[in-house]
């Protein structure tokens, strides 16, 4: 274990902004990449469905 | 014999790959996420400090695999494409087009944390050297390649200008490689190579396995990707009818 204390290891040496704003923003990046994905999955089954759905009840 | 050889091609029609696609993709996820939480622990408790760089080195783990799986992505994305072109296959330009995006953002994600980790260690967020200058150029093909994606209705043409596009700019794949040989650059060389290594065996291991949860993740988000692409692409045929009931 390389740290002493909680705040020692939310310090990061006094590089905190940094450290935690890289990994922070890759977090970020990757959950909401993982929103989009599951948002564009649901809109295009919402929208194949309906045109569908007008398809059959325009035959 | 002749039978086996074609059950090879069988998932390179998309109905076929859509499903085999929705059977890989939550194992990849689950490798990555499990993977992420190793490559964490030893990066932030198993790894000791850096003697020059104090704990702002940390920013390593994320920014090799981010620059890694950027060139890769790209790569890999080229030749999907280049085998589309050569072959004129449809299932090649979906898969080009499902890994643009997650390519552009681990291209994006290097530059940021790159320049997070630049401003304490070399006192600015960013200089115009060749590796930091030509992983903007890989940025802007990212981009330039999803903006005439979208440019082109029809999605075959959009296949085949976006092909030459990715083929043109996978030179500047190893220009960014070897710019740190080629170049007086501010940026540090290597610091894996296959003779030696510049790192204690802790940080490297935790470097390895973070990049290789990229990689994970990296296929899981292009087969979830691609998945909808193909829904998208093919909405005409019988099948997607009956998938999306």
């Amino acid at each position: 274990m390389q740290w002493n204390s909680v705040s020692e290891f939310l310090a990061m040496g006094g590089y905190a902004f940094y450290v935690w704003g890289s990994f922070g923003l890759t977090a970020a990046v990757v959950v909401g990449e993982v929103l989009l994905l599951r948002a564009q999955r649901k809109n295009i089954l919402r929208e194949l469905r309906s045109e569908l759905l007008s398809e059959r009840n325009s035959s | 014999m002749n039978t086996q050889t074609i059950h090879w091609f069988k998932f390179a029609s998309p109905q076929n790959f859509y499903y085999l696609a929705g059977r890989m993709w939550p194992w990849f996820a689950a490798l990555a996420a499990v993977l992420a939480t190793v490559g964490l622990w030893i990066s932030f408790f198993v790894a000791p400090v850096d003697a020059q760089q104090g704990q702002a080195y940390r920013i390593i783990f994320v920014h090799v695999p981010a620059s890694q799986m950027a060139m890769f992505i790209y790569l890999v994305m080229a030749a999907w494409a280049g085998f589309g072109l050569a072959f004129n296959t449809r299932l090649s330009g979906m898969m080009a087009s499902a890994l643009a995006p997650t390519g552009a953002l681990f291209a994006f994600l290097s530059l940021v944390t790159g320049a997070v980790w630049g401003k304490p260690m070399w006192g600015t967020w960013w200089v115009w050297d060749a590796r930091l200058t030509s992983t903007l150029i890989l940025l802007f093909l990212y981009l330039g390649f999803l903006a005439l994606q979208s440019s082109i209705d029809d999605p075959r043409r959009a296949d085949k200008a976006c092909a030459v596009l990715a083929l043109v700019g996978s030179v500047n794949v190893p220009i960014i490689y070897f710019s740190v040989k080629w170049w007086n650059t501010l940026h540090q060389g290597a610091s894996v190579s296959m003779t030696k290594s510049a790192m204690a065996s802790t940080m490297l291991a935790g470097m390895l396995i973070m990049v290789v949860a990229c990689w994970m993740y990296a296929i899981a988000v292009a087969l979830v990707r691609v998945r909808s692409i193909i829904l998208d692409r093919e909405r005409h045929t019988e099948w997607v009818k009956h998938a999306v009931e």
